[in-house]
């Protein structure tokens, strides 16, 4: 299994405008240039029903509508689109519930560039 | 007055009269109706009572138990976080800064590494505003805890009742945890993704 970087595209799910900025450069710099940008869950999930995406990473902790509820609203949709949970929540029971919830992959901010593209192969395969 | 309630609040001129009303009925023992004495007293045993279990139901004391230490203890991550992440970038631009001056044959490799660890030490603006934001919701509560104990004695002068204490955020949304918290660390995470 392997992605296209310059075909896939990616949705950014988070509150903070710095963190936004910040995780589209990074994915930039490996090669990701088709990111869209959602500021909340409700936002995010607006988004995803009108467009198939390769990828969503997403916050947990936003307002009005948490990345969790997002998850849980995308997979209540039977929709598999690969998640990446992208949030400072990292006790034992937020990790768990997102798994159940069918996260693909959790990452603790604050996180390094090596580790984003290190959970994206997992998720996505080599690109 | 007393009702066996213990949830009611006195006003400062309602105690000063009882208890002015039992001083000029004890300096005039001649005129002291004894069941009126008894009764009145009763009265500010009840007051006391009353008082205390409020005082009681305030919990002030978890402001200086549990969130003054709180937010001290968010405050210096917050410090923490903003010092390791000027020195991370002042360090990425010493080393570009350098690169170019030397001219040095990776600069390209070495600006595209710096330049890396500068978006990642931008992202500590998350976790502090994240931290802050936890400080806020304590300075919230101790409001309405000093709140509550003025009017547990009278002393609120708008008369309203204290405003009701934050809740605890649901368990799921704790924000960052300290970094002698609990939180578990990116290691931690994948083990535990990988034993389910």
């Amino acid at each position: 299994m392997s992605i296209n970087p310059l075909t896939a595209s990616i949705l950014v799910v988070d509150d903070y405008t710095t963190m936004r900025r910040v995780i589209r450069n990074l994915l930039g710099q490996i090669g990701f240039k088709n990111i869209d940008e959602a500021t909340d869950g409700t936002m995010a999930l607006s988004l995803i029903q009108d467009k198939a995406y390769n990828l969503v990473i997403s916050d947990w902790n936003m307002e009005p509508m948490t990345g969790f509820d997002l998850l849980k609203a995308v997979r209540g949709a039977n929709n598999n689109v690969p998640f990446i949970m992208v949030t400072a929540e990292s006790k034992t029971e937020n990790i768990i519930a997102a798994k159940q919830a069918g996260v693909n992959n959790y990452i603790v901010k604050p996180f390094s560039a090596e580790t984003l593209k290190s959970k994206m192969t997992t998720v996505l395969g080599a690109f | 007055m007393s009702n066996g309630s213990t949830d009611r609040s006195y006003r400062r001129d309602q105690v000063v009269s009882i208890i002015n009303s039992v001083i000029h009925r004890v300096s005039q023992p001649q005129d002291l109706p004894h069941d009126v004495l008894l009764h009145e007293l009763h009265d500010l045993k009840q007051i006391m009572e009353d008082l205390r279990y409020q005082l009681g139901n305030t919990a002030a004391d978890s402001v200086l138990s549990e969130h003054i230490p709180s937010a001290h203890d968010e405050l210096e991550a917050v410090v923490g976080a903003t010092e390791a992440a000027t020195e991370s970038i002042l360090g990425a631009c010493e080393n570009i800064l350098n690169a170019v001056q030397k001219k040095a044959p990776d600069m390209g490799h070495v600006v595209e590494t710096e330049i890396t660890g500068i978006y990642e030490a931008c992202t500590f603006q998350d976790i502090t505003g994240q931290r802050i934001s936890k400080v806020i919701t304590t300075l919230k509560a101790i409001d309405a805890k000093v709140s509550g104990l003025l009017n547990s004695i009278g002393a609120n002068d708008d008369g309203q009742n204290a405003p009701a204490l934050p809740t605890h955020a649901p368990s799921l949304l704790n924000g960052p945890a300290l970094p002698q918290g609990g939180g578990l660390s990116q290691d931690e995470i994948d083990r535990l993704l990988d034993g389910m």
